[in-house]
């Protein structure tokens, strides 16, 4: 055989097998694929946001026995159906999907420290101007929530601080609604001496401990 | 021994405690201070209007309609703010403002949540949670979102 004729032979045989695999490809529908995965449903998320002074934060999120950790700013986790997978999100994100929740956060709230003149009933100077920005931040917003925590110094009992920081509170809320604040809007309550201003040893007198907060929110 | 059960004892307290406290202020857990479109809150089999100013209770469940928001501000500080067609359920509060001692769970049924902690999460971290049907956050005093599809 010449090689002419053997190339020809081979490139019939080629056209052949060609046409072979075209028309089984045209005749016989291709066999069935396994059924692609169901996609998985996306039942939510959660993104740690920054906190505004910076501090560590963190939020554990559980499911049956799984657990994720975020700890960092737009630290992400996407829940679904099967999954619970962490990934880094972004603040366009968060926008995007919370932007309407966020922009209904109410104004955070805001604190006064007032003292009094040792001895005395009475704000030293300093604090009755405090008193009067306070009064303008009541009437900034539309329902105003005021809370007057008394605090007493760490010289005493609880039982005799919480009562001493109850009796401090109730007297400025009295004043509080002698300028106009709505009795239901005020409520007065103590915390004794356990949030000093100035930490000391249980048994100190220490002046700047002994003073009310005025939270408005 | 003496010890674990002073432990229990004071354990025990606060719990009666804050049971006692749950009772007496049920009425003031919080207040809703924005409200945006139709938000209404479920309470006792019924449904009353929310808006700027409302009172919410525990066990209040909170809902928006499409275009709607609504933000409320606890007692402890928390701030809960949900977007559009969202379900919030105040399911468990109890706060003692003396010592900072409580608990808070909230559940997002479904739609957008975003929080900031108070001072309950502040004093006890993991003393507030809040759960979507799929899972349950713990937090330990933080500012983040949270959503829920159905």
């Amino acid at each position: 055989m010449s090689d002419d004729r053997r190339i020809a032979r081979d490139a019939s045989f080629v056209v052949a097998l060609a046409s072979i695999v075209l028309v089984a490809a045209c005749a016989t529908p291709p066999p069935p694929l396994p059924p692609p995965p169901a996609p998985e449903k996306r039942l939510g998320a959660v993104v740690l946001l920054p906190e505004k002074d910076g501090r560590p934060t963190a939020v554990t999120i559980r499911r049956d026995d799984k657990q994720v950790v975020l700890d960092q700013p737009y630290a992400a986790a996407n829940v679904g159906s099967q999954s619970l997978a962490a990934y880094a999100s972004s603040q366009q994100e968060v926008e995007q999907e919370f932007g309407a929740a966020i922009a209904a956060q109410p104004a955070p709230a805001t604190a006064f420290v007032l003292y009094f003149v040792e001895g005395k009933d009475d704000f030293t100077d300093e604090s009755k101007r405090l008193l009067e920005q306070m009064l303008q931040e009541v009437a900034r917003r539309p329902v105003p929530d005021v809370l007057v925590v008394g605090h007493t110094d760490a010289v005493g009992t609880d039982l005799v601080n919480d009562a001493l920081g109850q009796r401090r509170a109730e007297a400025v809320r009295s004043a509080l609604i002698g300028r106009g604040i709505a009795a239901g809007d005020v409520r007065a309550i103590s915390r004794g001496k356990r949030a000093p201003a100035v930490p000391t040893p249980d048994g100190v007198a220490e002046p700047r401990n002994r003073r009310v907060e005025i939270i408005v929110r | 021994m003496t010890r674990t059960l002073n432990t229990l004892g004071r354990a025990a307290l606060v719990v009666a405690v804050l049971a006692i406290a749950t009772h007496v202020f049920a009425a003031e857990i919080g207040r809703i201070k924005v409200a945006k479109g139709t938000v209404t809150i479920e309470r006792d089999g019924g449904t009353v209007p929310a808006t700027v100013g409302t009172r919410v209770q525990t066990s209040d469940r909170i809902r928006t309609a499409a275009d709607s928001s609504v933000g409320i501000t606890m007692d402890d500080d928390s701030l809960l703010s949900a977007g559009p067609n969202s379900v919030l359920s105040l399911e468990r509060y109890a706060f003692d403002a003396t010592t900072n001692q409580g608990r808070f769970d909230a559940a997002l049924n479904k739609g957008t949540l975003s929080v900031i902690s108070g001072r309950i999460a502040k004093q006890s971290p993991e003393a507030m949670t809040v759960r979507t049907p799929a899972i349950i956050l713990g937090v330990r005093g933080t500012t983040f979102v949270v959503s829920a599809n159905e």
